[in-house]
């Protein structure tokens, strides 16, 4: 082999082993990822017993009760129903703008590419903040979407402190924050498709909106995945936007995975149930990351084909 | 290349102008916020027309408060402060701990080398509360609790495996043919990495840096449970600010401008690094 030729032709001063040597290199980073497993398996064995912070007398291994208890727990149903429409719901939604805007700034012109820098400002301001500024734009004595609802005829619209727009509003934000992701991924998608099909389409006289279905779409589909499957994996475990607006209120209105959980924890000192509810939604993750990494290393051989 | 008809031209137009004032408009409005006091923020109905003051800058800047009923002292240029430090120190460390391994996950296919670099990516799509939860415990155990060390060790979570995987497909990129010239030609392997590899993998450096850094910047639920006070970053300072100033709307609209200014500012300046690393080396645009 080459490699091997090379090695030795080096000036010999300090040889580590060569199969040793990307070891040596990655173990630092080796070492800090080890340091995160063990809070991960500490985290499954809390999960496995009964222990409130605030009955230490009382802790003891339980097994596979805290799970048990969640088939019979209406606050655990709640949680995976606003969890799973939260997600949907943002990533459906941001979906559509994102390919809409994505196919309104195809052509590469300046003015296109001013407006899709433009865009990346949302995305790079702290969902946390995001939540913030839409909280002080909904304020009811003075904010600017609560005058433009009363416009519009919407009187006394509370949004995010009243359960019916409570969802509506979370979802909001985070279409704001995370719209121009999604259309950043299909914007370089559509950039780099071939131009072969769209041109024979056009001298056969196909209508344009038929070359969407048809052509666009098919060829667009794997980045649609990959960026709806990355989205999806951050939604389902949204906390910044959802804890910085209501947390998790009005009621349990909005009480998703991690805010349950963290209120579990740091409010009701339930360990237990805190730790069996993130690693539920641990599996829920860890099934769609697998489907996400598949598609996502398939996308890259790809592109990595083409260029 | 296709013609618009003039009706097309209106849609297009009508749809760009509403999609630019829905991501645009917040933005705009909480900088004019910042610059009002408190009597012209609660006008009704809400107008745009007002003389601009710096006033709520200066108070936050000089960390006191005055209002006709009460005077308290604010500390958000010292969460400032704290976002700085937690943001550098954590994307320095993962750098230097990151590209070394990304350079040897592109290089050599050892055994289980796939394994470690999927178990690292995985580690960034983890619920994060699953491994903060237990580490406040832990950390109070071995006293990093409420120590920048601790908490730059934990921002590896986000920082290392955004650095280690588009790194790494960065050196994937570079020909092996032009390292081997350069060893045959009597250098070290150090000397190979330093002058070849590192250069040539520059701007995937850079990207991965930046974007590393806006996450870090940007992260609220790390320092929300680990952090007290005095270490907090903006974000969370931000809120308790809310919760401490109640009514002083000019006042928190500066603290959240402040706190925007510098990622939305790298994202202007580097905006073509941005979007490569934000592809994540999946497409090459």
């Amino acid at each position: 082999m080459a490699n091997d030729t090379a090695v030795r032709v080096a000036p010999a001063r300090f040889r580590i082993p060569s199969k040793l040597f990307p070891y040596l290199l990655s173990l630092p980073a080796l070492l800090v990822c080890i340091g995160i497993l063990i809070p991960f398996f500490t985290a499954v064995w809390f999960s496995l017993q009964r222990y409130r912070l605030s009955q230490p007398w009382n802790r003891g291994m339980n097994w596979g009760e805290n799970y048990l208890n969640f088939l019979t727990d209406p606050s655990f149903w709640n949680t995976l129903q606003v969890s799973l429409v939260y997600a949907a719901l943002t990533v459906g939604l941001e979906l559509l703008l994102g390919l809409g805007i994505a196919l309104l700034l195809q052509k590469r012109t300046r003015f296109n590419n001013f407006i899709s820098i433009m865009l990346l400002l949302p995305l790079m301001t702290a969902p946390a903040l995001a939540a913030l500024m839409f909280k002080l734009m909904t304020n009811p004595n003075f904010g600017i979407l609560s005058y433009f609802a009363q416009v519009l005829g919407f009187e006394n619209m509370r949004w995010g402190s009243d359960p019916s727009t409570a969802l509506l509003t979370v979802v909001l934000v985070d279409i704001w924050v995370y719209t121009p992701f999604i259309m950043i991924l299909l914007l370089a998608g559509l950039r780099s498709l071939p131009t072969q099909p769209f041109e024979a389409a056009a001298l056969d006289g196909v209508p344009r909106l038929q070359q969407f279905w048809r052509i666009t779409l098919p060829m667009l589909l794997p980045y649609i995945l990959t960026a709806s499957l990355f989205r999806l994996l951050d939604s389902i475990q949204q906390f910044d936007i959802i804890y910085a607006m209501t947390q998790g209120g009005p009621g349990d209105r909005l009480m998703v995975f991690q805010v349950e959980a963290y209120l579990n924890f740091f409010q009701s000192t339930n360990v237990g149930r805190s730790a069996a509810l993130l690693l539920i939604l641990w599996a829920i993750t860890f099934f769609l990351s697998n489907l996400f990494i598949k598609n996502w290393l398939r996308l890259r051989e790809r592109a990595r084909g083409e260029a | 290349m296709h013609h618009y008809s003039p009706l097309e031209r209106v849609l297009r137009g009508v749809a760009l102008t509403a999609i630019v004032i829905f991501f645009m408009f917040p933005i705009f409005w909480i900088v004019l916020m910042s610059l009002q006091t408190n009597e012209t923020i609660l006008r009704s109905p809400p107008s745009m027309v007002f003389e601009p003051t710096f006033s709520n800058y200066a108070a936050i800047i000089a960390g006191r408060l005055d209002s006709n009923v009460a005077s308290m002292g604010i500390e958000f240029m010292n969460n400032l402060m704290n976002s700085i430090i937690l943001s550098v120190g954590s994307v320095t460390v993962a750098l230097i701990l990151g590209v070394p391994a990304a350079y040897a996950f592109a290089r050599h296919k050892f055994r289980g080398s796939e394994d470690i670099a999927f178990t690292l990516l995985s580690f960034r799509f983890a619920p994060p509360l699953l491994v903060l939860l237990p580490l406040t415990m832990y950390f109070q155990q071995i006293g990093l609790a409420d120590t920048y060390l601790g908490l730059i060790w934990v921002y590896q979570l986000i920082c290392l495996p955004l650095i280690l995987w588009i790194v790494r497909g960065y050196f994937e990129d570079i020909p092996q043919d032009i390292e081997h010239a350069y060893r045959i030609a009597g250098h070290s392997w150090f000397a190979t990495f330093r002058k070849i590899a590192l250069p040539l993998a520059g701007p995937g450096i850079a990207a991965a840096a930046l974007l590393a850094f806006i996450f870090a910047w940007n992260n609220f639920i790390f320092a929300l449970v680990l952090a007290s006070a005095d270490k907090q970053p903006v974000t969370v300072g931000a809120l308790a600010f809310v919760t401490a100033s109640g009514i002083q709307y000019g006042q928190i609209a500066a603290a959240v401008v402040l706190s925007i200014t510098p990622t939305l500012a790298l994202a202007l300046y580097a905006q073509r690094y941005l979007v490569e690393g934000l592809s994540l080396g999946a497409v090459k645009g």
